[in-house]
């Protein structure tokens, strides 16, 4: 029987002290009836000597201290688990949204996970083709990989998360997917978009979303992202399903994450954000993978807005020291008016050796990334120059690198937010780009791959 | 440690903890087992300390030749994320002439300690022609594992190689990354609620730090045999930002010796290993001179210098040539800034996973570096003889001192051959 106590003695911000509380546990679920009879969630943060600090998703307007009964459940935060969730839509915390059914559950399974053990992972190796140019050939996603975008206000990162999840496919293999969507405090008509996509393309039918809207309880944010992942470990290790992970916006997610930690009067860290950041953002990035023997995966695709488009900023910093690479966007390609405007010189992918080559993409995929990526850094230092010296100033050789860079991200790096390229056609597109350049400067590519791959009908001058 | 006499001592196969001999001393009679257990906070015993002299060869050139580390050293690579941490620890877990290595992952990616388990087993140990994994013993705390068992990883690591150190071996530790132990110390210290020092470390971070530092080095064992082990720790450091005037780079860089900085700007320009050659510095160039002498040639060092001394010019240089264009530059200048280039693409830039690069000899480095300041020093001449210098530049000799860094240990003999060239081809 569960006991009901009415002897909170302290609300502060989302929090509250519940006093002479007997065998409570950590993380353990509570339910909170106010004297209006609502009834709101929350669990346990801390619990020494009879008294518990509780955090409230919902938060605590309204709670009157004297009359508002607690009841501890004797568990955690739970969420059922079952292949029905797919087509579904929740809210933050679990709850159906969509008019649909209740769920009838396979299992229930805690929201924290557990970490895997790294002789238990099988590594990465497989190509996720995305169908966009700038990142299949110089920064290719690998699935079980955790690629976040680096994206900044106003910048399409929500056209290109999209577009990845319209398009992503992994080349030759029959496909088992689905797409796991959490969005954290963005607003309506941003979710709206991603839902309307999903709609109209049908993939809808594949994918299940988590939604907490920037209306909506801010401490539930911070459970929201560990129950996609919950489901998405569920359908990839016990479904065999191969999981995109979207999480939009981990920059509102730390934002919940800094709240709780000054209710709690914490010691911050920087910036205020708190000293743990790095370890509570790892529990959840590092939920991705594939581990041995289970045929399902999981791919993560983070989005967070960089506050003042600076990567050293806490949330960007710590996130690309867990993940296993970034998709950084630029403002001044999305001013230039290129769509999708990845900076690939800041852009990196961890996993990239593995994935490429012969069997996967193509024989010749390292020599053209590492040419292109070599030339159009090239291009942007003879940019640089540019600015200072003025164009007629610079060498001839200088002036092709210049012409190059700006048909890299005019035709390589641009494309329509529905153009779907194949790995060949985003290969092709880069030798073509090479014809630009004296065949003396392509010091990346074998001999016998310019042969095979570079269009005749415009040879390379000779310089 | 009391003195005793051995009482009992058996013959024949065991089990670890079964009791082995017995020895008794004045506080009683011992159990002694195969199986020890230590308290990992403490540092293992010695008979004596010694300063290290040997210079622990890595195979990757900018530490080799220019930063070197030796045995029973300590070193910090701190950097931003992406610089390359990750992989110069694997490149020294891989290459790193050690009898054992200690791969610490403290509160790091899964997946890379993976890869560890992947690769090792399939790499073979170039002296003893086993698999790499035979030598190699890996302490995993992933970054979303508790935090209190990522503060006690760095202690199993170094205490677990503290024990192969007191068999006599050479063993190098490598903490990836010492960050996340600092931070672990953090929230601990928070949870205590103990005053906190700087950006909310604790006020012992750099006593921590310093004493865990302290456990390498080169001693003399216990035992009448008078065994010499070394210990090695190499750690790498995440600063926020990549700044590294932050608290635990800051405490790092005042007890370790060498110092590999790893810049944004060359991670950007997929210049690796990504190690800052104007920043960093090693405390023990003196002490292996002295090695490279003796060992590759009487002139090593002293290149060594001639061309960090290039690599000096050309960040002056560079300067101007931001502010008026290269063309403002002499001749000689030029040739000072091709040089330097050839020194950054031929020498310092090696690439882990290219399978002759990612090993250099110590000779072949030699070799090398032999190769770029003698075409440096006869263009030079030439150059002030009055050769055009675009000529010089163009020298086919020059496309085969890029590429020499992908001859096979094997054929080194093709460095006599480049040499001639470089005479042959060279105007007079």
């Amino acid at each position: 029987m569960l006991k009901e106590y009415m002897t909170i003695s302290e609300v502060r911000g989302p929090l509250m002290f519940v006093e002479k509380v007997d065998a409570v546990h950590y993380d353990e679920l509570v339910e909170v009836e106010l004297t209006s009879g609502e009834v709101r969630r929350g669990k346990v943060l801390e619990a020494h000597a009879g008294r518990a600090l509780v955090q409230l998703f919902e938060g605590t307007t309204g709670i009157d201290i004297q009359g508002t009964k607690v009841r501890f459940l004797g568990r955690v935060i739970e969420l059922p688990v079952s292949i029905d969730v797919l087509g579904r839509v929740f809210d933050g915390f679990g709850t159906a949204i969509d008019n649909g059914p209740k769920i009838i559950a396979e299992a229930r399974r805690e929201i924290n996970g557990n970490p895997i053990n790294p002789y238990a992972r099988a590594y990465p190796s497989e190509f996720i083709q995305t169908g966009i140019s700038a990142i299949d050939c110089m920064n290719p996603l690998v699935r079980g990989q955790k690629l976040p975008i680096f994206s900044g206000a106003g910048l399409p990162h929500p056209e290109m998360a999209a577009q990845i999840a319209r398009q992503a496919k992994v080349l030759g293999v029959g496909e088992n997917f689905a797409v796991v969507f959490g969005a954290m405090g963005i607003t309506f008509e941003e979710a709206d978009y991603f839902i309307s996509d999903f709609r109209r393309t049908g993939a809808i039918e594949r994918a299940v979303l988590f939604v907490n809207l920037a209306d909506d309880p801010v401490i539930e944010r911070i459970a929201t992202p560990r129950m996609a992942l919950t489901t998405a470990e569920f359908l990839a290790f016990e479904k065999g399903m191969h999981v995109l992970v979207i999480l939009t916006d981990m920059t509102n997610y730390c934002e919940a994450l800094r709240e709780v930690s000054a209710a709690r009067k914490e010691v911050p860290g920087r910036r205020g954000y708190p000293g743990y950041m790095y370890t509570d953002l790892a529990t959840v990035y590092e939920r991705a993978g594939r581990i041995k023997g289970k045929s399902g995966s999981i791919t993560q695709i983070p989005i967070l807005t960089m506050p003042e488009d600076d990567k050293t900023h806490p949330i960007p910093d710590l996130t690309g020291y867990i993940t296993e690479g970034q998709i950084i966007l630029s403002r001044e390609l999305h001013k230039k008016g290129v769509y999708p405007p990845i900076n690939v010189s800041l852009s990196l992918s961890r996993l990239k050796d593995k994935g490429i080559g012969a069997g996967k993409t193509r024989e010749d995929h390292a020599g053209v990334l590492n040419e292109l990526s070599g030339a159009y850094d090239r291009g942007l230092e003879a940019r640089e120059l540019a600015v200072v010296l003025g164009e007629a100033a610079l060498t001839p050789g200088d002036k092709a690198f210049l012409r190059f860079a700006d048909e890299f991200e005019g035709k390589f790096v641009r494309q329509s937010i529905n153009e779907d390229r194949s790995i060949q056609q985003t290969l092709d597109i880069g030798w073509k780009l090479m014809t630009m350049l004296p065949r003396s400067e392509l010091k990346r590519v074998s001999d016998a791959h310019v042969e095979k791959y570079m269009p005749k009908a415009s040879q390379p001058a000779t310089s | 440690m009391p003195e005793g006499v051995v009482r009992e001592i058996h013959e024949g196969e065991y089990t670890v903890d079964e009791v082995v001999a017995r020895v008794e001393s004045s506080s009683g009679v011992h159990d002694i087992r195969m199986l020890q257990r230590w308290p990992v906070r403490r540092g293992r015993p010695v008979r004596e300390k010694l300063a290290p002299v040997e210079t622990m060869v890595t195979g990757q050139r900018v530490i080799d030749t220019f930063f070197p580390i030796a045995k029973g050293g300590t070193a910090c690579i701190p950097g931003p994320f992406g610089s390359g941490k990750t992989v110069i620890q694997h490149q020294l877990s891989k290459w790193a002439d050690a009898e054992i290595i200690v791969f610490v992952g403290c509160g790091e990616r899964g997946n890379e300690m993976t890869d560890v388990l992947i690769e090792f087993p399939e790499l073979k140990d170039p002296k003893s022609g086993e698999p790499l994994m035979e030598r190699t013993v890996l302490v995993a705390n992933t970054s979303n594992m508790p935090v209190a068992a990522r503060e006690a990883s760095v202690y199993t690591g170094v205490t677990i190689a503290e024990y192969y150190r007191d068999m006599g071996y050479s063993v190098a530790l490598m903490a990836d990354s010492t960050s996340r132990w600092a931070e672990a110390l953090r929230e601990i210290s928070g949870r205590l609620e103990e005053m906190p020092g700087e950006e909310g470390y604790p006020a012992y971070l750099g006593s921590r730090a310093a004493e865990f530092y302290e456990r390498s080095g080169r001693a003399v064992c216990l035992g009448k045999e008078g065994r010499i082990g070394t210990l090695t720790v190499v750690g790498a450091v995440s600063p926020p930002g990549g700044d590294l005037s932050e608290p635990v780079t800051q405490a790092t860089l005042r007890i370790v010796k060498v110092f590999w900085g790893l810049d944004d700007r060359l991670a950007a320009r997929k210049h690796f290993p990504a190690i800052n050659w104007l920043l960093s510095y090693s405390l023990y160039t003196d002490k292996t001179a002295g090695f490279l002498r003796s060992a590759i040639a009487e002139e090593f060092p002293a290149m060594r210098e001639q061309a960090m001394s290039l690599l000096q010019q050309e960040a002056e240089l560079q300067e101007i040539v931001r502010l008026v264009g290269v063309d403002a530059l002499s001749s000689r200048q030029r040739m000072v800034l091709e040089t330097a280039k050839s020194l950054r693409e031929d020498f310092l830039y090696q690439s882990a996973f290219h399978e002759v690069d990612t090993y250099c000899s110590l000779k072949k480095q030699y070799r090398i570096l032999k190769l770029i300041l003698m075409f440096n020093e006869l263009g030079a001449k030439a150059v002030a003889a009055g050769a055009p210098l675009d000529r010089i530049l163009s020298l086919p000799v020059r496309d085969r001192i890029a590429r020499a860094r992908l001859v096979p240990e094997s054929e080194i003999d093709e460095f006599e051959k480049m040499e001639e060239e470089i005479r042959l081809e060279m105007p007079n």
